[in-house]
């Protein structure tokens, strides 16, 4: 058990770097925004998103209707219901459902990196391990970048901004190497999310659907072409 | 409209889309098509996250392409999380203080 969360902790040390700088940046935005210290402390320790939030910043500033923040927030975040299907299915039978609706909490972009290519299924320990760490860095980032009367330094919140993408890069690659229909996945995935990104028509769609857009795309082509067998799905 | 009650919302409606399909799908799905799309889902899912959005990730975008490449070749080495995501930090660190220096 301690084990199993130490590893969990020292596999999210990338993402704290992440969550530190980025954290910091949504303090800073949360603050001009008119947003306490504690308010900004507080969106961050509760929700644990940094698209969502910072729309939320946008929602709150503009004094919006409360519906409009449902709605912001479930279309932003709608990716997060696919990743909890995904995972669904990687946890081991020994969790209960109190303890899914805990681990929920914190399933993010990065934990879901981390914690879904694992090999064979995953236990709780692990992901608390993961979960603590991004919760300790995503909260503790945006009260230092709230109460920071200055900027980080550009030069280092740039060269930190990458940190999380390099991460994803280190869990895709690998097995991409090995496994021909995870590199056509990834491939149709790229040139699908490039397409949303610079087409004119195609880039007016918001960034959280064209992740949704993308996933379900690339990943249906793939269970089409190269359907699992049984013993592939363990490893 | 109170600052409080946006949180709670914000707060709920992120935490409904991530527990409710992780505590209602709690048997083991059988369906071929619907596993293998499941299977495949965090290679596409991080793969359309990080491409093109690294490129945006720093101040200079040549910074983030020498960072990109760096990263793509560790991660092909197979040298591990952590050291990828160090290297391509140090990559982004040294090209904007080099570009720094001439620009």
């Amino acid at each position: 058990m301690r084990h199993e969360i130490l590893k969990g902790m020292k596999d999210a040390i990338p993402i704290c770097a992440g969550y530190l700088a980025v954290g910091f940046t949504f303090g800073m935005a949360a603050v001009s925004q008119g947003i306490t210290i504690g308010g900004a402390t507080l969106i961050s320790f509760t929700n644990l998103t940094s698209a969502g939030q910072f729309a939320g910043l946008t929602v709150i500033a503009a004094a919006a209707p409360y519906i409009e923040m449902a709605l912001t927030q479930l279309v932003i975040n709608l990716r997060y219901a696919l990743m909890s299907l995904s995972l669904s299915q990687k946890l081991d039978s020994s969790v209960s459902r109190l303890q899914r609706c805990v681990i929920a909490f914190g399933i993010t972009d990065e934990a879901f990196a981390l914690v879904s290519t694992q090999e064979g299924k995953v236990g709780r320990y692990y992901i608390y391990g993961v979960m603590s760490v991004c919760i300790a860095s995503w909260t503790s980032g945006t009260f230092f970048g709230a109460a920071a009367s200055s900027a980080l330094p550009a030069s280092f919140s740039s060269a930190l901004g990458i940190a999380i993408y390099g991460m994803f890069l280190a869990i895709i690659i690998p097995p991409a190497k090995k496994e021909r229909s995870i590199a056509a996945v990834i491939g149709i995935a790229v040139i699908l999310s490039s397409a949303l990104y610079w087409l004119p028509g195609l880039n007016q769609i918001s960034p959280g659907f064209a992740i949704i857009i993308c996933t379900v795309l690339a990943s249906a082509a793939g269970a089409i072409l190269h359907p699992i067998k049984e013993e592939e799905m363990c490893s | 409209m109170n600052f409080y009650i946006y949180v709670i919302i914000m707060a709920v409606v992120t935490y409904l889309i991530r527990m409710i399909p992780l505590v209602l799908v709690n048997r083991d799905i059988k369906n071929t098509f619907i596993k293998s799309f499941l299977y495949y889902v965090p290679y596409a899912a991080l793969a359309s996250m990080t491409f093109p959005a690294i490129l945006f990730s720093t101040t200079e975008m040549a910074a983030a392409l020498a960072g990109f490449a760096v990263a793509v070749f560790m991660a092909f080495r197979e040298k591990g999380l952590l050291l990828v995501a160090l290297g391509a930090c140090i990559t982004v660190f040294v090209v904007e203080q080099a570009m720094g220096m001439f620009l």
